[in-house]
């Protein structure tokens, strides 16, 4: 065989791959219980311990079973990396529990060639009674390395964790950068010819996620396959290769040209938001500090806006939301995506100096501020609500499902005849020019 | 060129079918996941404890002065003869290896949902780990049995034991795979119906009261006869007393009944394991 036949192998060929729940039932988790529900089947009546949950009714069957994944086919070909989106929900997780084989398929097949890791695994396994050396092995055999293999890399696992010192002392004693060092690179030092990473990029800090950015990088330089799933558009889009969209269950797209699976995502997404209006219908995000009632785009007068918006109007971002404790800390507002997932900034109410914060009490707030005039260009936006309490906790994680609203934006770009049209440009700010003579003359 | 392509794939994933589904070759190359397994799991067990592996001595020891003083003192149940302390040694040792491979493998799925939710290998791996675990600490505590008996047979208390010791790895054997299969019985219900774990404790009390531990067969008779006659864990114990002690040897057809109960009980364990394996994830 041909070096450049084997360059376009493919390595993992997934055929019908169907992955089918049981609901109601199969969650009661006692014996007592489910002899009720059988009992209660066989003479005809309701179940008593049915429970549907927050599933999406459309793809619950009559029989309770709903189908996490349908019929999904697709090949990845050797060096690729290949980016899975789709909202939460969708089925990539499942598709990833099945690819690393935690769970099985319902129907279909899944043929792979080659050690499969993922990076999810980071630390999987970790006895903190044992040493770090103890911990290497025990870690390496788990994800499937022989022990001589390990003997082979041991030092080298040990110079990339930057523990040397440390190596016979028991991981319960590490710090968590050191643990994290360490079972990063055990995974690393893996070789794995496929390399599955979910969402890495959002734990961990920023030089670890720079870390595995860039392994992903060289992996894929060497010729190995990556699949990424991500909800951070950007990276996707810079990183992969090709490009998979999963929609409640169904493969809905499947294109090398990456940016268009990424619009058909966020614009699909949005159709099926309410386009400015949030309510927490659901009781979601509860928490003492700051839960959220409203959250919406109004006029000054609090009304909702009919989309689209003029670049020109008064816009105000609303948040109406109850908080039961009082803490200083507390910093809530909104961070401003463009079309492709990238975020323009964040604004916080206590942006400004100390003195001039909002007044918030316990009870009912409403936050309020004005989107700033003449600064976006035209087209869509995406404003998510964020928050947390300064430097302890998230209680709204930029990008990790909190509430959003989209934008769309549409003319009063400026007053001047030659600004009429939207640029190619992220931002469409209207700033001040003059002109400042060299030497006093008339025009 | 198709039909190459074919041979090539390392693995393929597909939908659970076929009762005995399990790769005997699979876990055969994790056999060094196994090797750390057991050690974590010894070394762990006595890490940040006072008296180390000393633990493993201890509670045998202690078991056997509550049933010296119950068993032998106050309810003065017969023991063939033999001396009581290594009657009833003998018998704890034995049971708690059994019972120590029940217990643990009996939560495998549960216990390590962490770990099996997060990366695939042949699940078979942890109960066999834990089996072989299981087998140090009763080779510490058959130490202890051993050097007691010494002791015994230095006083002229028991005579030398017979050549029935050397079954003594056979009883081993088939006491590890009687632990293996009734604990992944277990484990592969408790995946669904957690309170099968609440009845586990309780059930292997009730089990070691069925078993010839603190009495010895002869003193029983009728229908309970036959209740330790089916209980494969009966002729396992009764050979290895006579072994090492001496007294009377049960009929070879009781060790007959125990052999096939084994063979059946860990059939059907295989059976549910991989029927539960592949999909424990989703119910767990």
């Amino acid at each position: 065989m041909r070096s450049e036949d084997f360059m376009s192998d493919t390595v993992i060929k997934v055929e019908n791959l169907s992955k089918q729940y049981q609901l109601g039932t199969i969650g009661s988790g006692t014996l007592y219980r489910d002899l009720q529900s059988w009992w209660a089947r066989t003479r005809g009546k309701e179940d008593p311990n049915t429970k549907l949950g927050t599933w999406d009714k459309s793809q619950i069957e009559g029989d309770q079973s709903y189908w996490a994944l349908k019929d999904v086919s697709f090949e990845v070909k050797q060096g690729d990396i290949l980016g899975i989106i789709g909202r939460n929900g969708a089925g990539k997780s499942t598709l990833l529990k099945i690819l690393s084989r935690v769970t099985g398929p319902t129907s279909g097949s899944i043929k792979i060639k080659g050690r499969v890791a993922s990076l999810l695994e980071v630390g999987t396994g970790f006895h903190p009674e044992l040493t770090g050396r103890e911990n290497v092995y025990l870690n390496g055999t788990i994800l499937g390395m022989r022990k001589t293999e390990i003997d082979r890399k041991f030092d080298e696992i040990v110079a990339f964790a930057e523990i040397e010192k440390f190596i016979d002392t028991p991981v319960k004693r590490y710090s968590s950068g050191m643990y994290v060092r360490l079972a990063f690179a055990v995974a690393a030092h893996l070789d794995p010819e496929i390399l599955i990473v979910d969402e890495v990029l959002a734990v961990g800090d920023a030089a670890f996620q720079k870390k595995c950015l860039g392994k992903m990088g060289e992996i894929s330089k060497e010729g190995r396959t990556v699949l990424f799933v991500s909800h951070n558009m950007v990276a996707i889009e810079q990183l992969c290769s090709r490009a998979l969209l999963i929609e409640k269950g169904y493969l809905k797209q499947q294109s090398d040209n990456v940016k268009q699976v990424i619009k058909s995502y966020l614009a699909n997404n949005s159709n099926e938001k309410q386009l400015a209006f949030w309510e927490n219908r659901d009781g979601e995000f509860t928490n003492p500090y700051f839960h959220p009632r409203k959250f919406y785009i109004g006029d000054k007068s609090g009304k909702t806006m009919i989309m689209p918006l003029r670049n020109d109007q008064e816009i105000y971002i609303y948040i109406e939301a109850e908080i039961e404790v009082m803490d200083s800390a507390l910093t809530v507002g909104y961070a401003l995506y463009n079309e492709e997932g990238s975020c323009l900034y964040w604004s916080y109410q206590t942006d400004v100096s100390q003195e001039k914060w909002p007044k918030l009490c316990k009870g009912e707030n409403v936050l309020c501020s004005q989107l700033p005039k003449h600064l976006l260009n035209e087209g869509g936006y995406r404003v998510e609500i964020i928050g947390s309490l300064h430097f302890r906790e998230w209680l709204f994680e930029p990008s990790k499902s909190v509430p959003s609203l989209m934008i769309q934006i549409e003319g009063g770009l400026s007053d001047s005849p030659y600004n009429q049209h939207r640029r190619p440009t992220l931002l469409n700010p209207i700033l001040q020019w003059e002109c400042k003579p060299l030497i006093e003359r008339e025009c | 060129m198709n039909h190459n392509h074919q041979e090539q794939w390392t693995s393929i994933i597909q939908p659970s079918n076929g009762w005995f589904d399990i790769k005997f070759k699979e876990i055969w190359n994790y056999r060094d996941l196994i090797v750390m397994m057991v050690k974590r799991d010894f070394v762990a067990f006595y890490k940040q404890t006072i008296l180390g592996p000393l633990w493993y001595l201890l509670q045998p020891l202690f078991t056997t002065i509550v049933f010296t003083v119950i068993f032998g003192q106050i309810a003065k149940l017969p023991t063939n003869g033999l001396p009581q302390m290594l009657f009833y040694l003998s018998g704890t040792v034995m049971w708690n290896y059994f019972a120590a491979c029940l217990n643990t493998t009996s939560n495998t799925f549960v216990a390590n949902a962490a770990i099996f939710g997060k990366v695939y290998f042949p699940r078979l791996v942890i109960p066999i780990a834990v089996v072989i675990t299981n087998m140090l600490s009763f080779g510490i505590q058959f130490l202890l049995f051993l050097s007691i008996l010494l002791f015994f047979i230095c006083q002229g208390a028991v005579p030398i034991p017979n050549l029935w010791i050397l079954v003594t790895p056979l009883l081993l054997l088939q006491m590890g795979c009687l632990g293996l299969g009734c604990g992944i019985i277990v484990s592969s219900m408790t995946t669904k119906y957690r309170d099968l774990s609440l009845l586990i404790t309780f059930g292997v009390q009730l089990w070691m009261y069925a078993t010839p531990v603190a009495y010895p067969v002869s003193m029983v008779s009728g229908l309970m006869r036959w209740v330790l006659i089916v209980n494969p864990m009966t002729a396992i114990i009764e050979i290895f007393r006579y072994a090492f002690l001496g007294g009377e040897l049960i009929p070879l057809w009781y060790w007959g009944i125990s052999g096939t109960m084994t063979v059946i009980l860990l059939m059907i364990s295989i059976v549910l394991f991989s029927k539960v394996e592949k999909n424990f994830m989703d119910t767990v």
